[in-house]
């Protein structure tokens, strides 16, 4: 029998991106016992490495901006699948969050009238996004972190759960192991937020780190929790693609914003002969209007770069496609014709990036750039006000919840998102913690299984390396369910899913359990897997093109999938793929989308 | 291109050995990518941290060939062709196996600084040379390279008198903010040591974020404490006016 520690908590919170600082801190300071915990070491989730910005509608530099526009843009962007009252909620709260960001710590840049200063992005109609240089993810989670570590929360780091535990219906508690020791820890609460961000390891080129398996997703689906959207997975337009061991790694749309343009092999601004229908009134019809609204003339409008990612990625790939790429089979992405002290202010650590990775000086040369697996849309069916799952005591915010971003995010979007709803699921979660009359029971034998189920891998004489498997799978998912899917596809991805299921309860983990990244790599393997299935499968139910998810043989916008989300859920042991309406718009939010169709 | 001989420091708290492993390399790759090759592998179990693999998050301190260094932003081609390349853990800290070290201390010594304090009435209203040189200091990415070279922490093992470089950045942030009034004077002086500091820079020399660590962090700090402790003149100032400097 293998032997675990226990801990108690009213709410344990699992990740320590700004969702789940900024879901511990609210819950902490509620008064309930709160428990965070993270796969690495506190402050390096993916949080750090967001570049651009937070977008909110501050409105210090263009005071034309309003939550309504805000609203208006992240429908847009989100091709209308947007659960609506999260949008709203996002676009009214999130001044909010960065102005207390700003009282906890956090020194944004600087207007030069003394407030702060905000970029353009993609989708966004005004300059929106709170920056820090290209830094900001790097100074909120920062600023979250200092501030929770004196919020009376405990922190346990380098520890992954692995199983969440019920009490009947609801949550009990979860089970995991630290890291460090590999020993295991059941954790009683009656609360669980899941804030363990994305999914991008499911993929090949990507801009995520080791951690991003797709826990939380695979967390909720096995719990029984509604997962919505999963077929949109964002591929960010502008990843590095050489040298071969950067391949993925993000160039924030914060070029693009500052004035950086998309060109082909044969020096042409591509972009131009790319501007959906929808978006024609709102981007400049030459270059000459692009480079005034650079300047900043407000009567010009946005160059054909600050479409949304969807739109720039596709167009990406088809210049590719096409023979127009560059040389390592991306395009260029060229803000070396601007002033260079400008590029280095604005831009500091891509210049650094650039110059250490790839040996060159973005202020003096055009970058390559290409697509790269970025963000997951879809996730945990939440309710918007609580980030409530459809199990009672569960919770979901940042990446790891659905149905904010519709089926395509915007950039900047997400930090914002992140204290927005990680702050109501703390509150959400401390409420209903609070409401409960009795701590509900785990299940020990159920607890036992999990140890012994873990420490499977350690058994077998012979298997496959989980690397090996991994990347197997990256392979598969980058070519069956990438930017560009199709029913044969999709089919061959799931029944490909079948076969590395087997290998991956297969492979052999050597060595002890201490610090040991093989035995941690096949666990989350099967999590990878699961999330896998849940994007081919939702993937292959949306037969449109919208936002992220582009079908070739289904190119279009459908009437009839514009209504519904794409929702799948467990039920007997096996994957149910439904299509079930959008909630109903009030009124007065339909009357700002007028005119707008998706 | 030729493979690459990597010795890597196999082992935990316990002990360990210098291991060889024999790694093909590709153009542009970083040591991360090297010893990420080995782990996946020739040996699953070797253990390292790292995230972003792009300079942001300070996951990935070793010293590569005995200079401590961030391994996803050291390319293989900084080093002589054909020469083999050996990583080890950061010196400074417990090894928990590999290269993984137990930087928890440095958990601990952050949580005992003042956290950011406003002012009741603070306009938020300031300017970008109000906060430049704070800024400076918020874009550590917590690598602890800078913990990891100083002698006092290093040789001399003074962790319990000495904050380290990193909080002293983070302090000087704290207290170059424009709006910040808690006073943090007395606790750099007298837990975190700041007096332990002889000014070598090495610290400084290391920093992958390039802050000035020592001039404008350490020395900026070391004047406000001699001002405020060690000047009669500002001290007898401040009790009749009741002012402090700031
Ligand atoms: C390079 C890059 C640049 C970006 N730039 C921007 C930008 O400019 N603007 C913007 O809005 N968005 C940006 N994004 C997106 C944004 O940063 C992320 O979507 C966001 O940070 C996710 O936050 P989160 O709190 O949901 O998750 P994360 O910050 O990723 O945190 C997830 C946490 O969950 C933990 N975890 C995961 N699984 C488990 C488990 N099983 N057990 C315990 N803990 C677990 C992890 O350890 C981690 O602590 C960027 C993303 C990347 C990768
Ligand atoms: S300058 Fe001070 S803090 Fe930096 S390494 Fe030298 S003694 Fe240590
Ligand atoms: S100050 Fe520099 S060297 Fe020290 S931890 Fe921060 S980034 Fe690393
Ligand atoms: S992996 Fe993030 S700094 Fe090296």
């Amino acid at each position: 029998m293998a032997s675990y520690e226990t801990r108690d908590y009213d709410v344990l919170v699992v990740g320590a991106g700004g969702a789940g600082l900024r879901a511990a801190i609210e819950a902490s300071a509620l008064g309930v016992k709160t428990g965070l915990v993270c796969k690495s070491l506190l402050g390096k989730a993916h949080t750090v490495m967001a570049e651009g910005g937070m977008a909110a509608a501050v409105a210090s530099v263009d005071p034309e901006d309003t939550w309504r526009v805000h609203f208006r843009d992240t429908m847009k962007g989100g091709k209308m699948l947007n659960h609506w009252r999260m949008a709203q909620l996002h676009a009214m709260e999130s001044p909010e969050r960065v102005r207390e960001l700003q009282e906890w710590g956090a020194i944004f840049d600087r207007t030069a009238v003394g407030g702060i200063s905000q970029r353009a992005f993609g989708g966004h109609t005004y300059k929106r996004l709170c920056h820090v240089g290209d830094r900001t993810g790097l100074e909120m989670i920062r600023t979250l972190q200092d501030r929770g570590v004196h919020a009376g929360m405990d922190v346990h780091m380098e520890c992954t759960i692995t199983h969440l535990l019920k009490d009947g219906e609801r949550i009990a508690g979860a089970f995991g192991y630290f890291r460090e020791s590999g020993l295991f820890v059941l954790f009683r609460a009656k609360a669980v937020v899941l804030a363990t961000g994305g999914v991008g390891k499911a993929f090949k080129v990507t801009s995520n780190s080791w951690e991003y398996t797709g826990d939380g997703h695979v967390l909720a689906y096995e719990a029984g929790a509604d997962m919505v959207d999963m077929e949109f997975m964002q591929f960010h337009p502008t990843g590095m693609v050489w040298p071969p061991s950067v391949r993925g790694t993000l160039v924030t749309e914060g070029v693009r914003g500052d004035g950086g343009v998309l060109k082909n092999s044969k020096g042409e601004r591509f972009m131009f002969s790319y501007i959906p229908e929808a978006f024609k009134n709102d981007v400049a019809a030459s270059e000459e209007e692009a480079s005034r609204w650079l300047a900043g003339d407000k009567q010009a409008r946005r160059p054909p770069e600050l479409l949304t990612r969807d739109v720039c990625a596709r167009a990406i790939v088809s210049e590719v496609r096409e023979g127009r790429g560059s040389p390592h089979g991306g395009v260029l992405l060229d803000i070396a014709y601007m002033d260079s002290e400008y590029v280095k202010r604005r831009l500091p650590s891509m210049h650094h990036q650039f110059m250490e990775l790839a040996g060159m000086d973005i202020t003096k040369e055009p970058m390559e750039v290409g697509p790269t697996a970025h963000y997951a849309m879809g996730g945990v069916r939440v309710d918007p006000e609580t980030q409530a799952a459809t199990v009672p005591g569960l919770f979901a915010a940042g990446e790891a919840a659905g149905g904010m971003h519709g089926a395509n995010r915007l950039g900047g979007n997400s930090l914002s998102d992140l204290v927005v709803f990680g702050r109501r699921a703390g509150q959400g979660a401390a409420e209903y913690a609070k409401s409960l009359r009795e701590k509900p029971r785990v299940n020990l034998a159920e607890a036992e299984a999990c140890a012994k189920e873990l420490l499977e891998s350690f058994n077998r004489s012979e298997g496959e390396n989980p690397f090996v498997v991994h990347e197997a799978l990256q392979d598969m998912m980058e070519k069956n369910a990438g930017i560009v899917r199709n029913e044969k596809d999709l089919r061959a991805a799931i029944d490909a899913l079948a076969g590395l299921r087997k290998r991956a309860s297969g492979v052999k983990v050597s060595g002890t359990r201490q610090y040991n990244p093989g035995w941690n790599e096949a666990i989350d393997l099967k999590n990878l897997l699961t999330v896998s299935e849940l994007l081919a499968r939702a993937a292959l139910e949306r037969k449109e093109s919208r936002g992220a998810h582009t079908r070739e043989d289904y190119p279009d916008y459908d009437k009839a999938f514009a209504k519904v989300n794409v929702v799948i859920r467990r039920r007997d042991g096996a994957m149910q793929v439904a299509q079930e309406p959008l909630p109903e718009m009030p009124d007065e939010l339909k009357k700002l989308l007028e005119g707008e169709s998706a | 291109m030729s493979d690459l001989t990597l010795r890597l420091f196999r082992g935990d708290a316990q002990g360990g050995e210098i291991r060889e492993y024999r790694v093909p390399v590709e153009e542009g790759m970083v040591v991360l990518d090297a010893v990420l090759r080995v782990q996946s592998r020739q040996s699953n179990e070797l253990a390292c941290r790292w995230n972003c693999k792009a300079g942001k998050c300070g996951s990935c301190s070793a010293e590569v060939n005995g200079r401590p260094r961030l391994m996803c932003m050291t390319r293989l081609d900084l080093f002589p062709e054909g020469e083999p390349l050996t990583v080890t853990p950061i010196k400074t800290f417990p090894v928990i196996r590999d290269l993984a070290t137990d930087v928890s201390w440095n958990f601990e010594t952050n949580k005992r600084i003042t956290p950011f304090t406003p002012k009741a009435d603070a306009d938020w209203k300031f300017f970008q040379h109000d906060v430049e040189r704070a800024q400076e200091f918020r874009k550590c990415i917590e690598c602890f390279l800078c913990q990891n070279v100083c002698h006092v922490l290093r040789d001399h093992d003074l962790k319990d008198a000495f904050m380290g470089p990193r909080f002293l950045v983070r302090t000087a942030g704290l207290e170059m903010h424009p709006l910040d009034v808690a006073d943090r004077l007395r606790y750099l002086k007298d837990e975190g040591g700041i007096g332990y500091c002889n000014i070598t820079k090495c610290c400084t020399e290391v920093c992958p974020e390039k802050i000035t660590i020592t001039d404008n962090a350490i020395i900026a700090l070391k004047e406000r404490v001699v001002d405020r402790f060690y000047d009669p003149l500002t001290w007898l100032w401040r009790l009749l006016t009741g002012r402090r400097s700031k």
